[in-house]
């Protein structure tokens, strides 16, 4: 079936699906769950409602409800799940949006996600293609989740690294969301399992528009992430990202093969992949500052030079 | 030689499995796997650990060879 109304959906690599429902609102929707990603369930309640409430944040909308999904063996401890659901439900309190109800299942391995709907106006949704040439591009959360949560399940990680991994995860991207709101905001999107070369190539587009130039040394990384990668603690995600991508992308022989390893790590809730005019830049750092985060500007895009993506 | 057999293991089980025979010193020693995530990390590995290695592959299969 056809609707002139669904103006984002299958035919488009953006976050979340977009309906018009008056001229002046959009319905945006989304839906993600996984496995548990680190042992304790309340955390992974809190990551796994961050990662699913994330694709509302990356369109620039404003979450508004969620149906939380949860599949669980019928062996699991009542206890673990109501952890799970608390963490999601701690989430959803910081988003400011209700959990309208739900829906589980018994599987084999446990999973849990949420279904997340959101408004905005139509003219404030981001698209995650639409980079303009000039700007500036930002990204709000350090990379090198999927190595480090890799080398965790052998505890090659220290207890105090392990904690920031999840912090990171757990984080909402809330605040790169609504201190962006004044900028004008060319595309964005939230870098996941694709990794960031993966979604930054999606930015890039297929039509030789532009490239996206990435300055390696800007990127901010997980402590221990590249020593752990130089190791070959990757998870396999990250050689699938790195032959997806392939040709799309043109590396300075300088950049460490760690760094690019990195590059192509798929993460769990990862940060916002942002571009906007270099004129807005400084007024967004100092709103994330003051809102108590960072965000690293690393690149920035450009007439279409020999590749989509360029990094040195 | 000491053959470890990683086959069928997931990330990071191999490149563990490879640190251990490295601690344990006992030269040579081969590491098998049977897909190339494994290989390519415990390439890493073996580069960050200085170690000198030989890949032979056959089947789909490649045998690491450490040497030291």
């Amino acid at each position: 079936m056809y609707d002139d109304k669904l103006i984002v959906g299958y035919d488009s690599s953006d976050d979340a699906s977009v309906y018009l429902a008056r001229e002046d609102l959009a319905i945006v929707q989304t839906v993600d769950f996984f496995p548990p990603i680190v042992d304790n369930p309340y955390e992974f309640g809190l990551i796994a409602a961050a990662n699913s409430i994330s694709d509302i944040y990356a369109m620039g909308a404003r979450p508004i409800t969620a149906l939380n999904l949860i599949m669980v063996p019928s062996c699991l401890p009542l206890d673990v799940v109501r952890e799970i659901l608390r963490g999601g439900a701690d989430k959803a309190w910081e988003a400011g949006l209700v959990i309208a109800g739900g829906h589980s299942i018994e599987d084999e391995e446990p999973k849990y996600g949420m279904s997340v709907m959101g408004l905005a106006h139509p003219d404030d949704l981001w698209h995650n293609d639409t980079p303009r040439i000039g700007d500036v591009l930002l990204l709000t959360k350090p990379l090198g989740t999927g190595c480090l949560t890799t080398a965790m399940k052998v505890e090659l990680v220290s207890k105090e690294t392990e904690g920031l991994v999840i912090d990171t995860m757990a984080r909402l991207n809330k605040n790169g969301s609504e201190a962006a709101r004044f900028a004008d905001v060319s595309a964005a999107t939230d870098v996941t399992g694709f990794g960031l070369l993966g979604h930054a190539a999606e930015m890039a587009g297929s039509e030789k528009a532009c490239t996206i130039l990435l300055d390696s040394k800007n990127l901010p990384f997980l402590p221990e992430a590249l020593d752990q990668a130089a190791g070959g603690i990757l998870p396999a995600g990250a050689y699938k990202n790195r032959s997806f991508v392939g040709e799309k992308v043109k590396f300075d022989p300088s950049v460490p093969l760690e760094i690019t390893d990195l590059m192509f790590d798929p993460q769990t809730s990862g940060g916002l992949l942002l571009a906007m005019p270099e004129a807005d830049v400084s007024e967004y750092l100092s709103e994330m500052e003051r809102r108590g985060e960072t965000a690293s500007v690393i690149g920035q895009v450009t007439e279409f030079r020999t590749h989509p993506l360029e990094v040195r | 030689m000491k053959t470890v057999d990683a086959r069928g293991l997931s990330c990071p089980e191999p490149v563990f499995l490879a640190k251990k025979a490295m601690d344990a010193g006992e030269y040579p020693f081969a590491v098998l796997v049977d897909d190339t995530t494994p290989l390519e990390n415990i390439k890493r590995f073996a580069n960050q650990n200085k170690q000198t290695i030989k890949v032979y592959e056959a089947d789909g299969e490649y045998t690491i060879t450490f040497e030291k």
